[in-house]
């Protein structure tokens, strides 16, 4: 690999030097099948990654590893200086700290929109509720969909409850955002207000880690596309060079694989 | 869940015990256990306790001691002389005849029932539903009471069919329907008989021979033969052949008046039909709901599908629908068989003679070894749904959707 | 398929057509009974079938119903008065009507249960109505102490210290539960538990105030046991099934284990044994000394019962329940009893309703095996002292079938209920 991670994230202004999270030799296994092999991986302050790969590749696995959704067996995960142990402390220190953004948005179908919002300030941050229904409905409001918070999750449209999913995480005041496939299951329509939200939020500056197959998004807003094969990190560049100038040929074939069309 | 392994290992503290996630569920486990053997404690040592200060003690010897008592129906030898273990085990015998039994009879109204609901035929399937209502709705119990009223105070006494005028008279001169139990002609064996018998059995495997015959031939060759009429001619032909070959060597003792009494036949004690149907109408409208629900959950879409393909509609039913809908059936099935089972233990309402009965019943307040007696009955049931639960498990797994 | 076709020129209908009427065979009562009774010969046959069989039915009821008799002493006097008309001995019920509702309870105290009875809609409507305030779950929460007091009677200290216990085991579980959920359990249930200690000796001392007419367990029977069997049990198994069932998908092993040998066991064995067990064999366990009433060993016996099967039924609603939901309130930092109570339980709850009320159907319906211990429940009544009197030897069909007719309307009440619940939740699955 050319360049190192750090020297990857300088190029850009907005990323500090400050560590966000720091991944040493991991590995997971699930039974005897070896989903994530070696990963190394330093992720600043700021930074705004895309993690690409064929299906299987282990990309969404590695994300539920910094949340502690998998547990990984070997090599070590530290987010914000936490290093991530059995601790039941630490995993909640560090799931508050982290927000995700699911596939199939996973929001509680029998709450309304600001209950789902307000639900984890609540009960994990202790806040009062009146203070987490402003911060819902300010959230809200910069998803643009103040209006449907009386509404239950059945009845908006996919592409509303991703942006609702996205608030939910935000309302927890998280520093980084991991994002796994959240466009994925979305009807092509509604995948732009979705992208858009995104856009806005990396802007501010908030720490991203995106699984998306989404290469519009990535060339925009990413600072370095990560692609993943077989459980290891194949290539990572930042994306002018990533999709110019591809170095592996297993990233060439899977590129012309989905922009061939 | 997460376990490290290269970090530095941190010495243990006693809060690790809580708030470490590899120690915390072993924590919570053995605080359960603890507290589960405690409380088992706590009832045993209630019980010596309590059966010291009686001066009693647990102890299954009775089980060697003469019963004492008469059982009238006996599928084995059986007097009041023998043990109370034997009593037991004709006690058995009685629940395993009257399941058995119930739930094959189960099954036809069951499988009849759920099928005529789906009919067409506005009165046929309003019918059919009333059934299974007022089936589903009420206590098996009241069910059982009813049919046994019927049979022992609606019937007429066997000295009913007496004299030359009788009050009663015997359907078919073979059957007497009496408030003692139905009277029916009785099956005698006779040297020969067997190998009728064996004849019946390798026609029957000789139908399921000829049927993979044809489909093998249809697949290989593409010519279909036809099946209904030679299975049928399978069915009787070779079998009434033998049975004259042989010279009649099965024949059939018929029920007849002597005294005040049938002599000879074949006696069916009423308490033995009351719990026989009422289990039997009782499950079989649970039964026939599943048959419905079976089918009608393979989907319109499976029908119109094969009707596309060109089949007919006999055929969209054997190759399309029942394969899929008996996946959906046979699992409620087999745990609707077990529930009859298990209510065929209110024997004890009619004065059936089974295993609740015998050992649950009169063993129990004979010998007043309660605690015994019932663990027995307990494990017997165990014994009998953990054996029905391993076949359906086995089912389950031959017949599960090959799915990604 | 908007080609247009080469040879015409362009089509454009400018007034619609109006519907117009099907031909007359398509029609009314001959197209309804050409389609449904006799669209082909067999099924005509089976319509022919069935209208002999009704007849049949009818032939036989009618008479009985009709020529019925409704005003008589014994059995004697009613087959004078029908008079081989084949008429019903129905006055055993007007006759009779007290024990097979009540059993032997005091009959200048009937109000009471049936006050309790009445009261029970009430208390019961908002948890199956979704739409009404749930404002009325107070009253719902009540009930059980008022019921009590109007059912067994004595001073109303009774049930108010029992709910003070409650109230108070709340207040402190409400007030710990922030901290950790095992502390505001276990805080709640010693509270409780102390404040009922506490309470027992004032009860002891104030046992005249507001006091109605003691009444003792087994002189309740008839068609009320059955239905405080019935309610009691159901609504106690709910807890305890949800227990076993959260044990039973937990992923600690002996947890597991334990919650499984206990339902596997509970549902292995058919009800009657337990209810031996609670006849006979409990009193064994119990610590010596202690009287426990029979009703109450028998609602602790088919508690278990019912609850296992409970368990089962919700098991198959957490099963039910996508993965994501749980990865969702594990990623917002929520620990598992918060997740349990405010996430998983109230979706998984919800999609179990129709089956826990077929569970009910079944309990209630099973709650009539109690006469088989010498209970007087509505069967037991039936069985043992009406039936066993000289006056009414004899009359099985108008007695039994008064029983299966008060089962019947409870029961396929209870299951169009769960029906139109069903339908309600397919509504606003999405």
């Amino acid at each position: 690999m050319a360049m190192t991670d750090e020297a990857l994230a300088r190029k850009d202004a907005k990323v500090s030097d400050e560590v966000a999270i720091d991944i040493q030799n991991m590995n997971k296994w699930y039974g005897t099948f070896h989903v994530l092999r070696d990963i190394d991986l330093t992720v600043y302050r700021g930074e705004r990654i895309v993690i690409c790969g064929p299906s299987g590749s282990g990309k969404s696995t590695l994300i539920r590893c910094i949340n502690a959704l998998e547990e990984h067996q070997k090599g070590s995960i530290s987010v914000d200086g936490t290093v991530l142990s059995s601790d039941i402390k630490n995993i909640d220190t560090i799931r508050s700290e982290v927000g995700m953004v699911f596939q199939h948005f996973n929001l509680f179908p029998h709450l309304t929109i600001l209950e789902n919002c307000t639900l984890a300030p609540i009960w994990v941050r202790k806040i009062p509720k009146r203070e987490a229904e402003e911060t819902a409905m300010h959230f809200l409001t910069k998803v643009k969909i103040p209006e449907q918070a009386d509404k239950y999750p059945g009845q908006l449209s996919g592409g509303q409850q991703q942006r609702v999913a996205i608030a939910r995480s935000l309302c927890m005041r998280p520093r980084i955002m991991l994002f796994d496939e959240p466009t994925s299951a979305l009807d092509p329509e509604m995948i732009k207000e979705v992208l858009d939200t995104m856009i806005e939020l990396a802007e501010e500056g908030m720490t991203m880690l995106v699984v998306t197959h989404e290469m519009g998004f990535a060339r925009q807003v990413a600072n370095r596309v990560i692609f993943m094969d077989e459980g290891q990190i194949v290539e990572q560049n930042e994306p002018e060079e990533f999709f110019m100038n591809p170095k592996s040929d297993r990233t060439k074939l899977f590129l012309s694989q989905i922009l061939g069309h | 869940m997460t376990t490290l392994t290269d970090p530095p290992q941190e010495s243990f503290r006693l809060s690790m015990l809580l708030n470490d996630t590899r120690y915390r569920s072993y924590t919570f486990q053995f605080i359960a256990l603890i507290g589960v053997f405690l409380f088992i404690g706590w009832l045993i040592s209630n019980a010596a306790q309590n059966l010291e200060d009686l001066g009693q003690d647990i102890s299954f010897g009775f089980l060697g001691e003469a019963a004492g008592y008469d059982i009238n129906q006996r599928p084995i030898e059986y007097n009041s002389q023998d043990t109370h273990l034997r009593a037991s085990i004709v006690g058995v015998l009685n629940t395993l005849i009257v399941a058995f039994l119930g739930c094959i009879t189960a099954t036809v109204f069951g499988v009849i029932a759920g099928i005529l609901r789906l009919s067409n035929n506005w009165i046929v399937a309003r019918l059919m539903a009333v059934y299974v209502e007022a089936f589903r709705n009420v206590p098996v119990l009241i069910w059982i009471l009813i049919i046994f009223f019927i049979m022992t105070a609606s019937l007429p006494a066997p000295r009913a069919f007496r004299g030359d005028e009788p009050a009663a008279t015997m359907l078919f001169d073979a059957f007497a329907f009496t408030n003692r139990g139905v009277y029916a002609p009785k099956p005698i064996w006779e040297a020969g008989s067997m190998i009728v018998v064996i004849t019946f059995l390798l026609s029957v495997a000789g139908i399921f021979a000829y049927r993979r015959y044809a489909t093998k031939l249809l697949y290989d060759t593409g010519r279909l033969l036809p099946t209904f009429w030679p299975s049928v001619a399978l069915f009787f032909v070779p079998t009434i052949l033998m049975y004259f070959i042989m010279g009649r060597p099965i024949s059939l003792e018929y029920p007849e008046m002597s005294g005040f009494n049938f002599t000879g036949g074949m006696q069916v004690r009423g308490s033995l039909i009351a719990l026989w149907f009422a289990l039997a109408i009782y499950t079989g409208a649970f039964i026939a709901e599943n048959v419905r629900a079976g089918i009608l959950a393979i989907s319109k879409g499976q029908t119109e599908a094969a009707a596309s393909l060109g089949l007919r509609p006999n055929r969209i039913m054997n190759l399309v629908i029942l394969p899929q809908a008996l996946r959906v059936i046979i699992p409620p099935l087999i745990s609707q068989y077990l529930n009859l089972t298990k209510n065929s233990s209110l024997a004890i309402a009619v004065g059936y003679m089974d295993v609740t009965g015998t050992l649950g019943g009169i063993t129990l307040n004979q010998t007043g070894r309660a605690i015994e007696a019932i663990l027995l009955l307990m494990l017997f049931y165990l014994t009998i749904s953990l054996a029905i639960s391993a076949i359906m498990n086995v089912y389950n797994n031959a017949v599960k959707l090959k799915e990604r | 398929m908007s080609d247009t076709p080469h040879h015409s020129a362009a089509f454009v209908r400018t007034t619609p057509l109006p519907p117009a009427p099907p031909p007359a065979t398509e029609r009314g009562a001959i197209k309804w009974i050409r389609e449904n009774l006799t669209s082909t010969p067999a099924n005509a046959v089976m319509t022919v079938l069935s209208l002999v069989a009704i007849y049949y039915v009818l032939a036989f009821v009618m008479p009985w119903l009709l020529n019925g008799v409704w005003n008589a002493g014994s059995i004697r006097e009613c087959r004078e008065i029908a008079a081989g008309s084949g008429g019903g001995c129905f006055a055993v019920l007007t006759e009779r009507w007290h024990q097979l509702l009540f059993g032997r309870y005091p009959q200048d105290a009937y109000w009471r249960p049936t006050l309790a009875f009445v009261l029970l809609f009430a208390a019961i409507a908002p948890v199956l109505f979704q739409n009404l305030p749930r404002k009325l779950m107070i009253f719902t929460a009540l009930y059980p102490f008022v019921a009590y007091w109007l059912v067994w009677g004595g001073t109303i200290l009774t049930p108010v210290f029992a709910l003070l216990g409650f109230v108070v085991g709340y207040v402190v579980y409400s007030r710990l539960v922030d901290k950790s959920f095992a502390m505001g359990f276990f805080g709640g249930l010693l509270a409780a538990i102390v404040t009922w200690w506490v309470t027992g000796f004032a009860s002891d001392a104030g046992s005249g105030l507001l006091a109605l007419e003691q009444v003792e367990s087994r002189e309740i029977g008839g068609f009320m046991l059955n239905m405080i069997l019935g309610t009691v049990c159901v609504s106690l198994s709910l807890p305890l099934g949800i227990v076993l069932a959260l044990g039973r998908q937990s992923s600690m092993p002996i947890i597991k284990w334990i919650c499984v040998v206990f339902i596997e066991f509970i549902r292995g064995v058919p009800l009657i044994t337990l209810l031996f067990v609670a006849n006979v064999v409990l009193a064994y366990f119990l610590p010596p000394g202690t009287n426990f009433d029979l009703i109450l060993r028998v609602i602790i016996m088919i508690t278990m019962f019912a609850a296992a099967y409970i368990a089962e039924v919700i098991r198959g609603g957490l099963a039910a329940l996508p993965r994501g939901q749980y990865e969702a309130a594990d990623s917002l930092g929520l620990d598992y009893p918060q997740a349990m109570r405010l996430i998983i339980l109230p979706q998984a709850l919800k999609i179990s309703i129709p089956g826990i009320v077929n569970v009910a159907v079944g309990l209630f319906k099973d709650t009539t095996l109690v006469s088989i211990i010498a209970m007087f429940d509505l069967v037991g009544m039936i069985r043992g002292p009406i039936l066993a009197s000289t006056d009414w030897n004899g009359v099985y069909w108008e007695l039994l079938g008064f029983a299966a007719v008060l089962f019947f309307v409870v029961c396929y009440g209870i299951s169009q209920y769960s029906q139109w619940l069903e339908r309600q939740l397919q509504t606003d699955r999405r």
